[in-house]
């Protein structure tokens, strides 16, 4: 009887245990020696199908072994010329089937994956509807599994699948589960491509009806779920669309040191054998050598420009309804970080100056829940790009003033800045007042200020002063109250010509011993160091 | 041929509704030696699900109990002794009362429609009829010397007979073949005690060939693909009866399909509620505001433990009170009192909405976008589940054996045997009865409630959308405060509880009168007669009622033991269903019974894996089948379109 006093009689966990363990050594066992088979017939050189056979053994149960996929790629290699096309289908059919077994070990595995891209990519008639089922089984099972997203793409790539069908399952995929990169990321390929714009406008700038779609589906995705950052890229990306178009933002010009500056709205890579920047004088092509102002990037004669929007201008209608909608969201959200930084990016994009005061305060309550203080720091991590970010602002907003004023002084003192950016847009500058600030360097990029005459920087946390090199016209340097430590971070400073008066009161470097005649020595030509 | 049946139990269960049931497959799982018996020729007792004519011939039964006197039974005076005493159990059911019928389509074809596929049968020849079952893969087989009157509850055979060969007699049929269909009468009133109650409601529509529409023979004919619950209910997908079948492996003999949309009623509308995030996504109907607060609240309820200063000012509240404060329209509010918490606007506290709310958030995302599974077949398919379990572990079943008595010991005071129909004598250690059999001295200072239950087979459903196999359940709140909510539970073909083209629908609320008094407002709202529907443009938009059944049933949960007069102490009292939407209270109580009388047992614990269990070498007969059995079940559920075990995995990544 099977059942003892109506009871079934069973193993004992140690009995389970142990009839385990013995299995697992035998799996060890035969692993291991398959391992060693096929790498001696690889070096052997012996690519038949018996490797195919030892290695499907091992990537059955791991597919994760890149090298033994690179060994079948091998032998497939070899048997494409040595056998027929019909015997070539019998194997590649079976390929195939192997590695959807594979898929289903592990459905994450890169190896496999690629593996099935290569194989596919060699074939003379591919079966690209299979494969965009077999994607759809995967992406079934795990709507999130980038490397099937990764491997769909290059099948609709392959198979030319419109657009607008890739669109469609995209959709379908967002309405089960929103929280998928993966999916807003191809829309955002898939939407150019189904709207091309005719005009000579942009690349991959959107119609605005399709933006306004666009924006309601990504708007209910925010509003069911703020905290979820798939849908604010999307957001982000959908509203940043438009690159500006390239142009020549300012060129200066200046006959006593007999040199010309260019600046562009966006990086730009100047080669001599490219013809990218074509100087004409008299209307004669000149041949002059290009470089980069702070001189310490290699030879690449580059004049480095940052796009300094972030977002570009949409039509500002758009603009300001979704900064209505994200209005309301932080009203009933907030401690949501994504929602304020949208917040800030598009009254920025709106009109910087006049939301300047506005978007202070948001930065405010953005910076009150990054800092401890409260005890319910949101984001402690952030912290210091939310200032770099606020500096960035700050900076942008100055140079606008002073563009409208049509000056050449900015005046940047007291406004807690942590970094300098948009320097390069700073070519005609003659004054530049920095004190007063979170600073902790003069950064390269201040090389660009082509036109520096004075520069005020006091009272800042100054450590170094890698920027303030080739100033042709430098004359005044003020660092009062920094952080500058040792004699040797004045070595750039030698590179200015025209430096007579540098005042370095209030620094660590002012004790040491015989310092003024270290730095006579130093910067010679400078008459006037205050210490 | 009863004198075969042992004489000696452990247990005997009597009734075969779902705590029975538990009980029984628990107590089998533990090596007890079980005998369960029923004195209907079906399981489930009011947990059971019917055919269309099967549940014809239940309203006949319901009817004729009152009626019919006792039926020749042998005599058990003599098989008790002096120091024993009798306590006779009920002889018919009362638990059923107020039936109506409505047949509202035409009658449009001759007499003597029949179900494709019934039985015919008169119920003498019922007694001995041995019902062909595929008993191979049971150990009963090992008994085939009485196997006569025994059954074996067959879920998947079933199943597949329905599928695959409609011409097979289908091995759930019992019953004889109805004739109901007499003159143009096709509807009858069947009413319980109280003649003057009789209505008859004769819509004698002539024949309306226009459309494909569906005419009662059609529902006859095709009878067999109803399987029509007495009780309504579903299985909450983090609830107590799924947590068992899971542990318990008794899911293997189940399929279950995923209740796909929550529906509201509100303003007269029917309209879907969003409850899953994906839900809240898609909605058409919110604002991007009332996602947001709607998400908020939902995000809240979740750990709302976690967050007590949100709540605790308002604990002495009522929910429906506590909800204006939290920033919610009017329509959110709706959703969440009525469809998710699923509570009552007048007498739900704080706390326990919050509570309830909890509880159906966090059975989302298991199995599917809601909190319900349905069981294809029917919920009737549950007890039989059970059934089946305890059979594999050597249970023994009997149905339509009716049990005359209880043999209790003068002195002890302990129940020691029942005796039979037949006049046998069985002993057992203890003895489990569901609360209708009690006779009804035993009951005579019980206070029953009732629940008003309503049968409907309808044309389209409540809210129609591209797919036309949805399964909805809809919370109508009571149009005064302090009326009882009614749950309504529409049930598409792909249920497997109803022929194509038409809806199962299923009212439930607890009585405060008869069904229909309680139900046909309801009803009226949501449905028009298949009549008036051409006539009333307006009415076009609402589905049609085909037909229509309204019963009370009673509600014996809750009553505590010590409420029966001169039970026992080894004789254990099962509730039948109760009116709640979950069945926490059927698993609760069985296994509670279980600890009980088991204090020191495992309550169903997992089956072994066939692999590990050890087999004497000396007896090899009962290893070969022992095997088989195992894995042949093995075999049946990974065959199984969705196992319980298997959609919780595609979680996990």
């Amino acid at each position: 009887m099977y059942m003892r006093h109506g009871r079934l009689k069973v193993k004992t966990s140690e009995e389970q245990a142990e009839a385990k363990r013995l299995e697992r050594e035998q799996k060890l066992k035969l692993y291991q020696s398959a391992t060693q088979a096929v790498f001696q017939k690889r070096q052997a050189g012996e690519l038949d199908e018996s490797v195919l056979e030892l290695t499907s053994q091992i990537l059955g149960a791991n597919p994760d072994f890149a090298t033994l996929w690179n060994c079948r790629r091998e032998v497939f290699q070899q048997l494409e010329t040595q056998k027929s096309p019909e015997e070539l289908a019998v194997l590649v059919k079976a390929e195939l089937g192997f590695l959807e077994s594979c898929l289903r070990v592990n459905p994450k595995s890169y190896g496999t994956w690629h593996h099935r891209c290569w194989l596919l990519g060699r074939l003379p008639e591919p079966n690209w509807a299979r494969e965009l089922e077999l994607c759809a089984r995967f992406l079934e099972v795990d709507e999130r599994n980038f490397h099937c997203w990764d491997y769909r793409r290059f099948v609709a790539a392959q198979a030319a699948v419109p657009p607008a069908e890739e669109l469609a399952f995209t959709d379908s995929l967002i309405t089960r589960n929103f929280s998928n990169y993966s999916s807003w990321h191809y829309r955002s390929c898939l939407l150019p491509q189904l709207h091309p714009q005719p005009d000579s406008g942009p690349q991959g700038r959107l119609p605005e009806d399709v933006l306004l779609k666009e924006l309601e589906l990504v708007q209910n995705a925010f509003f069911t779920d703020p905290n979820d950052q798939s849908a604010w890229f999307y957001h982000r990306w959908l509203l940043g669309r438009a690159d500006p178009q390239d142009a020549l933002r300012c060129l200066h010009v200046s006959r006593d040191e007999a040199c010309l500056t260019v600046s562009f709205s966006r990086p730009l890579l100047v080669e001599a054998r490219t013809e990218t920047l074509l100087l004409l004088v008299d209307e004669a092509p000149l041949t002059v050598e290009w470089r980069t102002p702070d001189g310490r990037s290699r030879p690449s004669h580059v004049w480095v420009s940052q796009d300094w929007c972030e977002l570009s201008v949409e039509k500002s209608t758009v603009l300001q309804s979704e900064l209505e909608s994200c209005k309301e969201l932080q009203e009933l959200e907030p401690e949501n970080k994504w929602c304020l930084l949208t917040i800030i990016l598009l009254m920025r994009a709106l009109d910087p100056l006049l939301y300047e005061k506005e978007t202070l305060q948001y930065f405010q309550t953005l910076k009150a829940m990054t800092h401890p203080p409260l005890l319910q720091a949101v984001d402690p991590m952030r912290a210091a790009y939310l200032d770099d970010l606020r500096s960035k602002f700050l900076v942008e907003n100055s140079i606008l003033k002073m563009e409208y004023a049509e000056v050449r002084v900015l005046h940047l003192a007291h406004k807690d800045l942590t970094v300098l950016c948009h320097l390069e847009q700073l070519l005609l500058v003659t004054h530049l007042d920095l004190s007063h600030n979170r600073l902790r360097a003069l950064p390269p990029a201040l090389a660009a200020l082509r036109c520096l005459e004075v520069l005020q920087a006091n009272d800042n946390a100054i450590e170094s002063l890698d920027g303030v090199t080739n100033l042709p016209r430098l004359r005044e340097l003020l660092l009062c109250n920094n952080r500058l430590q040792q004699p040797t971070t004045l070595q750039p400073l030698a590179s200015c010509p025209r430096l007579v008066l540098l005042n370095l009161q209030g620094n660590p470097l002012c004790q040491a011993e015989g310092i003024l005649e270290h730095l006579a020595e130093l910067l010679p030509s400078v008459n006037s160091i205050l210490t | 041929m009863a004198d075969s049946l042992p004489t000696e139990f452990d247990v005997v269960i009597i009734g075969t509704g779902l705590p029975e049931s538990i009980l029984a497959a628990a107590c089998s799982r533990s090596g007890q030696r079980v005998l369960h018996v029923d004195s209907r020729s079906y399981y489930g007792g009011n947990w059971a699900s019917f055919s269309f004519s099967g549940l014809l011939s239940w309203l006949k039964e319901c009817q004729q109990n009152s009626n019919v006197g006792e039926e020749g039974t042998a005599t058990w005076q003599d098989l008790i002794d002096e120091t024993e005493e009798a306590i006779t159990l009920r002889k018919e059911d009362a638990t059923i009362q107020h039936t109506e019928v409505f047949c509202y389509v035409g009658q449009d074809v001759e007499d003597n429609v029949q179900e494709v596929g019934a039985l015919q049968k008169n119920p003498s020849s019922v007694e001995s009829s041995i019902l062909t079952l595929d008993s191979a893969c049971l150990p009963e087989e090992r008994h085939t010397s009485y196997l006569t009157s025994y059954e074996v509850p067959g879920t998947n055979t079933q199943k597949s007979d329905r599928e695959l060969s409609p011409e097979v007699t289908d091995t759930e049929e019992w019953l004889e073949k109805e004739k109901y269909c007499e003159d143009k009468t096709c509807v009858y009133t069947v009413s319980d005690g109280e003649k003057d109650e009789n209505k008859l409601r004769v819509k004698d529509n002539t024949d309306k060939p226009k459309k494909n529409r569906i005419s009662y023979s059609q529902i006859v004919k095709e009878g067999r693909r109803f399987n029509i619950d007495l009780v309504s209910k579903l299985l909450y997908s983090q609830g107590s009866l799924i947590d068992l079948l899971i542990k318990s492996n008794v899911s293997r003999y189940a399929e279950f399909k995923n209740v796909t949309r929550i529906l509201a009623f509100r303003e007269g509308k029917v309209e879907q509620v969003p409850c899953s995030r994906a839900d809240v996504f898609n909605s058409k109907e919110l604002t991007m505001v009332e996602k947001r607060m709607l998400m908020k609240f939902l995000t809240f309820c979740l750990d709302y433990e976690q967050h007590p200063d949100e709540y605790q000012a308002f604990e002495q509240c009522l929910f429906s009170e506590y909800l204006k404060t939290k920033k919610l329209t009017p329509n959110l509010r709706h959703f969440i009192l009525h469809s998710i918490a699923m509570t009552s606007e007048s007498s739900c506290s704080t706390l326990d909405g919050l509570k309830a709310t909890k509880t159906f958030l966090q059975c989302l995302g298991r199995f599917g976008n809601t909190p319900f599974l349905f069981p294809l077949y029917g919920q009737g398919e549950i007890p039989q589940c059970f059934c089946r379990m305890s059979a594999v572990f050597g249970g023994i079943y009997c149905l339509r054996h009716k049990v005359q008595c209880f043999v209790v010991d003068r002195e002890s005071g302990r129940c020691k045997a029942i005796i039979d129909h037949f006049g046998q004598r069985i002993n057992a250690k203890y003895f489990i009865v569901e609360d209708s059999y009690l006779s009804e001295e035993a009951c005579s200072t019980v206070q029953y409630r009732q629940i008003s239950r309503a049968v409907l087979i309808t044309d389209q459903s409540i809210l129609k959308t591209e797919s036309d196999q949805q399964v909805s359940i809809l919370i109508v709140p009571p149009v005064e405060p302090g009326a009882c909510a009614v749950r309504v539970m529409e049930l598409c073909s792909a249920t497997m509880t109803c022929m194509k083209d038409t809806y199962l629908v299923h009212l439930t609320c607890s009585s405060s009168k008869t069904a229909r008094e309680d139900l046909e407002s309801v009803v009226k709202k949501l449905f028009t007669p298949y009549a008036e529907a051409e006539i009333d443009k307006e009415e076009l938009t609402k589905p049609q009622l085909l037909w229509a059944l309204y019963f009370n049933m009673r509600d014996s949960s809750g009553i505590n033991r010590s409420s029966y007069n001169g039970l026992p102490s080894n004789v254990y009292v099962c509730s039948g269903p109760d009116c709640e939407l979950g069945n926490d209270h059927a698993v609760k109580q069985a296994e509670t019974l279980f600890q009980e009388i088991f204090p020191n047992e495992e309550f169903c614990p997992p089956p072994p894996n066939p692999e590990d269990i050890i087999f004497d070498g000396d007896d090899k007969q009962p290893e070969a089948s022992g095997t088989s059995n195992i894995k042949m079940a093995k075999l049946e559920s990974s065959k199984e379109s969705k196992s319980l075990e298997s959609p919780g995995k595609h979680f996990q990544n």
